[in-house]
């Protein structure tokens, strides 16, 4: 092989990689990069032209220092001479610049198209390729709109040679990925299609990812590509293992190529033609076949690509699901990998037969291994490879193995890692209530469950078992039994005393007959718990009190001595007190029907999915818990609880949440159940009808029946799912109307330019804006801080009343979609006309997860942004001051200070101000002066200001007074409005 | 695939290539978040990872880690051979290639990674049809430069040539 970056080899840029590298501390290589960057700085403004060689040498230095991980904020414009040049590695190195430091400035972007351009048509395949793989890499919309409709056109052209069909077919992967409105296929659908009989392997290679692709979202006008991937397929496994020259791999051959087909295959159903099926399905049993045979290599790269295509073979079968022979057969060598010493193996053994245990024809071969995979979870060392093992128990659990996997389960959680603890738990509670057959091993279980892992049982599992216990009678007295027993331990978990809490307060009467568990016993258990639980667990437990003393008339005299007690009447916690004063009044108040009436046993919850399951398949994201899982989850699930109706998945989590709101959630709260708009007037008028006999404000029982706010964010906390509840965005019901904080985000702005705008649960603004003269440019970052997309994402900007003819701003349009942890950009252009006063609106539309969510901002767009810092001497300064002496002229403000009066942050606030910062002019060095030209379309103004702190006031308070002096005065006017809430 | 990145043992970033576009500030978190949950990693222990809605699938080949992100449906062996086969090239490109090679001709290292693979997918899986693309764009160099100079020594002969008449 050629000694390497010979012909090209830029020794300076070894020089300088070499001298990084020999630097001793993190120090020294910044300071090596600094002077280099002032060097090449110097070079790029330098008077002497450049030539390509040095311009390609400083390029790959400052690409160099980019991935080092430090900003480089200039040289783009040079990278992009580069991309014009005819030599070939200084139009690489241009390429690569603008393909890692992909900035979409618009500029550059219609330079770059334009070089782009150039090469596409240049006919040297090698240029085209270069420009092709350049739009691979960026990837960007504006990229998508200049070439999504040339390259189709090239990659089925009868004469592109078959380098640039294969860049051709993935760079149009890339742009379909980013923008698919902008790729259109039509006319080309076919002869795409038809790419897979290529003859060049490669070729077909790299098309097939953009078939793949494509048949996704249109399956119906891709569906030719099953015949034709089949018999390519089976071209392929029918081969020897040299036929295929250099796509053979380790005596596999073209392994890349057979993943790819077997993936296509599975974007449609099994081939309705009987002889396509055929021989597909005898690709499938030669693939297994092969998995059989000893291995033609000892090498780990012919094992891997071996199974890679084992394992996709064996996706398709599940995905089929109709071939019970395959379905058995894939299991046995599922079965086989479960025990291999390769870990890798052990790992997708496990993850595999995950999906063949939900398929019926081979559910009960996959239950054959239940020792091998309980032994997996016991002994394997790696977490993840545990983490598999203990889904692969999840999904083959069935009613015949439940209490064996469950026992296992919760053994393992006593010594499971930390990571896996949650979703453990979640799977426990979630088998045991879908194969309970009696209900006190429910019970058993879920108790178990608090006591080995309590920190990590979430509140949907305990409030399940509440759920369950209140709708089964017949578990009743053993819940309370347990309950009782389980707390008597001397430490025992928060939330025991919470599932402890309500149990007893409900259905503590079924246990009092023993004198061990009498009334008071009871109470004064319950109460021991008290003092060491959180807000939340005693507002609990002082609802379970009330419920006391309605169930046991004899408790109440110890019970009103508690509420009485100051450390409730006169609690700091405005709920706890609340609560104490409000129980108490009602237990002396009310009349025994009255009270009965109020406390009465909670009514039986409307059966619905389990919000456990829902909170499972959030946390492992869509597609982790199939469908099979969850209808059988209902099916079964009804039997247990009485097979009432069910509710959506959305409501589930909604209406479970609204019946068991907050932390806070009591018995009271409880007693309005779903679905809770219904519900809590009824509930509520009931209580208003209580207390206005009773001449008790209500105002605490009805805020206690509200829906939950800010407190049950846990349960809200997005997820597809749960679109009924709305995202808890700020939204604002007109879109005209700014948010209420947006002054405050707006002030934020004055004195800087870049920042986050904004930000809640699903959305991140960022913004970075540079002006000069009376022209600014605005970009702005749109970031989905959840994993679900955006749809029809729409931003407008407007300038509201008179700031129409005062400003002149113009928005690029956004890319309508977001993905979920994506970012995209707007940039927004700004003239400003003359001075203006308010501030443009900035709407933001989006669907997320069906909700509309709608918000206003203001753009931080101020007046101050279009200063000019002017220099002047002190004489100058005061002789300018003396001309703006019209009274409108000036505006002046006193004012407390908001923040520590340090004078760096003042001066740094004063410069971001975009005014210059004259030193030596004020005679008193306490105070600071600044002069500056607001440039404007129509005039400049020109403004001085003057800042003077007093840091003992009279008051005792540090004070400001701030002069502005402008020759407008309603530029006096904003400044001085503007600055005032700075400081 | 999302993203590729190779890094030392120390944790440093050694190359890295991004198929969905994400900021600077993302990336480096991304980076330093992926990068510290492999170096935890122990030997023997399994290949890949389960990482947000993504897997990562890696390979330590002496000193330098090997690391990609590939969708949840993706098939993990076969990420793993893109890794080995990406090794492969870089090592029959540079002869023996260690973590030096790639540090001082990192542009190389993307060069050879964009015709093995663009936008997240294999382009050309043929080592010999990616390695002579390599070649060839090295030789367009070469001949250029032997143009420019063989030019250069004609423009001299003719200099040379007509000095006795001066």
């Amino acid at each position: 092989m050629p000694a390497v970056s010979k012909g090209d080899g830029m020794r300076g840029l070894a020089v300088f990689i070499s001298d990084i590298r020999n630097c001793k501390s993190k120090e020294a290589e910044i300071k090596r990069i600094n002077k280099e960057l002032a060097n090449i700085r110097s070079k790029f403004k330098g008077d002497k032209a450049l030539d390509g060689y040095s311009k390609k040498k400083y390029v790959c230095k400052l690409l160099f220092i980019f991935l080092l991980g430090h900003d480089i904020d200039f040289g783009h414009m040079e990278a992009v001479n580069l991309l014009s040049s005819n030599k070939y590695t200084e139009k690489q190195i241009g390429y690569l610049f603008i393909s890692v430091l992909v900035n979409s400035n618009s500029e550059l972007i219609r330079l770059i198209n334009n070089a782009i351009k150039n090469d596409l048509s240049s006919r040297n395949p090698t240029f085209m390729c270069l420009a092709l793989h350049c739009i691979a890499n960026v990837g960007s919309r504006e990229m998508a709109e200049a070439f999504a409709g040339e390259i189709p056109r090239i990659l089925v052209a009868g004469d592109t040679m078959d380098s640039v069909k294969q860049s051709a077919a993935l760079c149009l992967l890339r742009l379909y990925k980013t923008s698919p409105d902008l790729v259109l296929m039509g006319e080309w659908t076919s002869r795409v299609v038809h790419l897979l009989n290529d003859q060049h392997m490669g070729v077909v290679t790299a098309a097939i990812s953009l078939i793949t692709c494509l048949s996704q979202k249109n399956p119906d006008e891709f569906k030719t590509c099953v015949s034709l991937a089949v018999s390519r397929l089976s071209r392929i496994v029918s081969s020897a293992s040299t036929d295929l020259q250099d796509y053979t791999y380790y005596f596999v051959p073209a392994p890349w190529l057979s993943c790819k087909l077997l993936r296509l295959l599975q974007c449609y159903p099994p081939p309705e033609d009987g002889a396509v099926k055929g021989r597909l399905v005898e690709c499938l049993e030669t693939i297994l076949n092969k998995a059989q045979e000893p291995p033609k290599s000892k090498k780990v790269q012919h094992s891997n690509a071996k199974n890679a295509i084992l394992f996709e073979a064996i996706s398709l079968i599940i995905h089929y699901d109709s071939e019970p022979n395959l379905l058995v057969r894939a299991c046995n060598q599922l079965g086989q990998f479960l025990q291999h010493r390769e870990t890798n193996l052990r790992y997708l053994a496990l993850e595999s037969m995950c999906t063949l245990a939900s398929s019926e024809f081979s559910h009960e071969a996959v239950k054959t291994h239940i020792e091998t995979v309980i032994n997996a979870l016991k002994t394997e060392r790696d977490v993840s490879v545990r983490q598999r093992a203990a889904d692969l128990l999840y999904a083959m659990c069935d009613r015949s193995n439940a209490k064996q996997i469950v026992a296992e389960m919760l053994s393992y959680l006593e010594t499971a890692d930390y990571s896996i603890r949650e979703e453990m738990v979640l799977k426990v509670a979630i088998l045991a209530e879908k194969y309970a057959v009696d209900y006190s091993w429910y019970v058993d279980t879920i108790l178990n469950l608090i006591r080995i892992a309590g920190d990590y049982v979430s509140e949907e599992v305990w409030y399940r078992v509440i759920q369950i216990v209140i709708n089964r009678d017949d578990v009743q007295g053993y819940a309370a039994k347990t309950v009782f027993e389980a707390l008597q331990a001397p430490a025992c978990h928060e939330n025991m005393v919470k599932v402890g809490g309500y149990i007893l307060g409900e259905f503590g009467n079924l246990i009092a007959g023993d004198p061990r568990s009498s009334p008071l016993v009871q109470f004064n258990l319950l109460h021991s718990k008290f003092h060491l639980c959180s807000v939340p667990t005693r507002a609990l437990l002082l609802s379970a009190y009330i419920k006391f003393i309605n169930l046991f008339p004899e408790t109440k005299s110890t019970i009103q001595e508690v509420l009485r007690s100051d450390s409730q009447i006169r609690n700091s916690d405005v709920e706890l007190q609340q609560r104490a004063v409000e129980y108490l009044k009602l237990s002396s108040i009310a009349s025994t029907d009255v009270l009965a009436t109020v406390l009465e046993e909670m009514p039986p919850f409307p059966e619905r999915e389990s919000s456990i399951l829902a909170k499972l398949k959030k946390k492992k994201g869509p597609g982790a818990v199939s469908v099979n899982e969850l209808e059988e989850g209902k099916r079964e699930g009804g039997e247990l609880n009485g097979g009432g109706e069910r509710g959506g998945d959305g409501s589930a989590i909604a209406a479970s949440n609204a019946s068991t709101p907050s932390p806070s959630a009591d018995l009271l709260g409880l007693r309005t159940g779903p679905p809770v708009t219904a519900a809590a007037p009824s509930a509520g008028s009931l209580l208003v009808d209580v207390f206005s006999e009773a001449g008790v404000n209500d105002d605490g029982f009805l805020r206690d029946l509200e829906p939950p706010t800010e407190s049950s964010d846990s349960l809200l906390a997005e997820g597809p799912g749960d679109s009924d509840s709305a995202p808890p965005s700020v939204v604002s019901e007109d879109p005209a109307t700014p948010l209420p904080e947006s002054n405050e985000l707006l002030n934020k702005f004055v004195c800087k330019n870049n920042g986050v705008l904004f930000e809640n649960q699903l959305l991140q603004i960022g913004i970075k804006s540079e002006y000069r003269q009376n022209l600014g440019r605005m970009y702005l970052f749109y970031g989905n801080k959840t994993s679900v997309q955006f749809v029809t994402f729409t931003t407008t900007v407007t300038c509201p009343g008179e700031l129409q003819s005062q400003l002149n701003v113009q928005s690029k349009t956004v890319e309508p979609l977001i993905e979920g942890g994506a970012q995209v950009q707007q940039v927004i252009n700004i003239e400003c006309l003359t001075d203006f006063t308010d501030a443009p609106l900035l709407n933001i539309k989006f669907r997320y997860g069906g909700a509309l969510q709608n918000l206003t901002l203001k753009l931080p767009v101020t007046i101050n942004k279009f200063f000019q810092p002017t220099e002047m001497a002190s004489h100058d300064f005061f002789q300018r001051w003396k001309q703006l002496s019209q009274p409108q002229q000036e505006a002046q403000k006193i004012f407390k200070a908001n923040n520590a009066m340090d004078t760096e942050v003042l001066k740094a606030k004063l410069l971001g101000l975009g005014m210059a910062l004259l030193e030596n002019v004020d005679p008193n060095p306490e105070n600071f002066v600044c002069a500056g030209v607001i440039q404007t379309k129509a005039q400049q103004v020109g403004s001085l200001l003057r800042l003077e702190p007093n840091a003992q006031a009279q008051s005792g308070e540090q004070m400001y007074r701030l002069t502005v002096r402008s020759s407008k005065d309603t530029v006096s006017k904003r400044l001085c409005e503007l600055l005032a809430e700075q400081f | 695939m999302q993203f590729m990145l190779l890094f030392s043992r120390q944790g440093k970033l050694r190359l890295q290539k991004w198929y969905v576009p994400l900021s600077d500030s993302q990336k480096k978190k991304i980076s330093r978040e992926v990068i510290q949950m492999v170096l935890a990693r122990k030997p023997k222990m399994c290949s890949f990872l389960e990482w947000r809605d993504q897997k990562i699938v890696y390979k330590r080949y002496a000193s330098l880690y090997f690391c990609c992100a590939v969708e949840d449906q993706e098939n993990e062996l076969i990420t793993l051979e893109i890794i080995h086969r990406y090794v492969e090239l870089l090592d029959k490109y540079f002869g023996s290639v260690c973590e030096l090679d790639i540090i001082f001709n990192f542009e190389k290292a993307y060069y050879i990674l964009d015709e093995f693979i663009l936008g997240g997918e294999a382009q050309e899986t043929s080592k010999k049809i990616v390695l002579k693309a390599i070649e060839q764009a090295d030789m367009l160099q070469e001949v250029r430069n032997t143009h420019i100079a063989c030019l250069f020594v004609l423009v001299y002969e003719v200099t040379i040539g007509s000095f006795p008449s001066c």
